[in-house]
């Protein structure tokens, strides 16, 4: 690919006194394009994306962001108003747990909202009208607008989290197991949203899951972790009909139909 | 008074909270921390008001003491007399003649002039709270200058209620950048802290905060383009003075829902009244 990249991380390393969470890793990412990282549990899937968003300083190694005007940034040196700013507008955070990122007080119309506030909406009537078109994209019904996400279902606040987060548009969203926890036909519609929204938007994804049926879903490509390390990366289709790695081939085989 | 310093505090506290005040003024709204002292009064009576006070007061100066604006109620008369026998500073109900105004819920309704301080008794100084229980995030947002959740409560309010709900601590943006707690005056009094000739220090003494604003600076209510800030008052007169302009408090008279209007700051009631202004009520209560 001659295009620049969007996000690369290089020589990424990362340990929890003894314990070797991330090891020499490297990740590249290109605009528009679903990136999934899978392994079992423990593998560093969810440390490797808290550190390319910026959330946790590696020991070793350094992340690139490509802003929108080419200009590149390296996440864990760039000050921390700069890099608020950015996970709050260009990018997004998708939680396994939409109760980590919604505000559970605030309304529904309120949560999709307050990322349009904080970046400085100061209009009642636009703020409103996006959130109304917002929580039509992610099919919750407009009647629900102003009720509290206490009173969604697990579905319907993953869809909640996953407006607010877009909201503003974001180039780049970081997704931790957005399926896990709900069950299997609210994760298919699920997935055919994600799938949707991000290819109509064109929204650069870095996918953390341990569900390869998943990966293989939305993914562009797939990166294999084991041990905090990446043993095997390539397409999608490639890495999962053509396991080279013997962990690879573990876990495709561990699984009905991936 | 024998075995007191002047104004109580002693003089190392003094200079500790004037530094603190010199930091608030110089950095309009920012909430400065200080080593709020035990007062002879309790929290929530205005330990933070009678400290600050205490040490920006001279011997020189006029001290007036208001609480929800009127001069005669407990906590404005047992606070004057405190500093009057504390400090021996003259003491006055005038508006007009007062150099030092400490207050509680309210602002005088008489514009203030550059030669005046108003200390406001504050119970909460962080305008987040409520919103946000962390200290440590909330001073992030302020540092960030990120008050978006503040708009995202105005926002609900309004989905509610079809109005922004809140009457009293209604919160403010100060120099366009730190987001105040105005302490709990009603938001009718907001505007008159905008651009106020009169320098303004905020005391928080369980909180432990003091913050300020220096006369003549920007203090903006929040609102939206669509929603803007409004003030609420009861829709009568005043029923002693007739002011149709003071903020006014309603007070209930007999058991059968009778009830009457009045001015809320007593100073202005009576001046008006002393210049010949009378309202409905007005007669009965010359008669009593």
């Amino acid at each position: 690919m001659t295009e620049p990249t969007l996000l690369s991380g290089r020589g990424l390393g990362l340990s929890f006194g003894g314990i070797t969470a991330l090891a020499d890793v490297d990740v590249d990412l290109w605009p528009g394009e679903m990136l999934a990282i899978v392994g079992e549990s423990g593998s560093g899937k969810t440390t490797l994306l808290n550190v390319l968003s910026g959330r946790l300083t590696p020991d070793t190694g350094v992340v690139w962001y490509r802003d929108p005007n080419g200009q590149l940034h390296d996440v864990h040196a760039m000050p921390a108003p700069a890099l608020r700013t950015l996970h709050r507008s260009d990018w997004g955070f998708v939680h396994q747990d939409p109760r980590q990122n919604l505000r559970m007080t605030v309304s529904a119309g309120g949560n999709v909202g307050e990322r349009l506030m904080a970046q400085g909406a100061r209009h009642y009537g636009d703020i409103r009208a996006a959130a109304l078109d917002w929580l039509a994209q992610v099919e919750i019904d407009a009647d629900r607008i102003d009720d509290l996400p206490r009173t969604f279902s697990g579905g319907m606040l993953q869809r909640l989290q996953i407006a607010r987060t877009l909201v503003t548009h974001p180039r780049l969203v970081f997704m931790d197991e957005p399926t896990g926890g709900l069950d299997v036909s609210v994760q298919a519609r699920l997935l055919d949203l994600i799938r949707s929204l991000v290819t109509r938007l064109q929204i650069a994804v870095v996918l953390v899951t341990h569900d390869i049926a998943v990966a293989r879903l939305l993914a562009h490509r797939i990166a294999v972790m084991q041990r905090g390390r990446i043993v095997e990366t390539g397409l999608t289709d490639q890495v999962l009909d053509d396991p080279r790695h013997p962990y690879t081939q573990l876990l495709v085989s561990s699984v009905l139909n991936a | 008074m024998k075995g007191y310093n002047f104004a109580y505090l002693d003089d190392q506290t003094k200079r500790m909270i004037r530094r603190g005040l010199l930091k608030a003024v110089a950095i309009p709204g920012h909430q400065v921390p200080f080593g709020s002292r035990e007062m002879p009064l309790p929290y929530g009576w205005g330990t933070g008001g009678i400290q600050v006070t205490a040490s920006i007061l001279g011997a020189g100066d006029v001290l007036k003491v208001i609480d929800q604006g009127a001069d005669d109620t407990t906590n404005a008369v047992s606070i004057r007399r405190f500093f009057a026998r504390t400090a021996g500073v003259a003491t006055t109900t005038a508006t007009a003649e007062a150099t030092v105004i400490q207050t509680r819920h309210r602002i005088p309704e008489k514009q203030l002039r550059e030669d005046q301080i108003i200390v406001y008794q504050v119970p909460q100084p962080e305008p987040l709270s409520r919103l946000e229980p962390s200290r440590i995030e909330t001073k992030r947002m302020h540092g960030l200058a990120d008050y978006g959740l503040m708009h995202v409560k105005l926002y609900e309010d309004i989905s509610r209620f079809g109005q922004v709900s809140i009457s009293y601590d209604y919160p403010v943006m100060v120099n366009e950048r730190y987001l105040m707690s105005p302490s709990p005056i009603p938001a009718f009094d907001n505007p008159k802290m905008d651009m106020m000739p009169a320098l303004q220090l905020f005391g928080a003494g369980r909180e432990k905060r003091i913050y300020a604003i220096p006369p003549w600076t920007r203090v903006k209510s929040l609102d939206f383009d669509d929603h803007p800030f409004r003030t609420i008052n009861a829709p009568h007169p005043c029923g002693l003075c007739g002011a149709t302009d003071s903020y006014l408090d309603e007070v209930v008279t007999d058991n059968h829902g009778g009830r009457l209007f009045v001015c809320s700051d007593t100073d202005h009631c009576s001046e008006r009244r002393a210049a010949g202004h009378v309202g409905t009520d007005g007669f009965q209560e010359a008669a009593e």
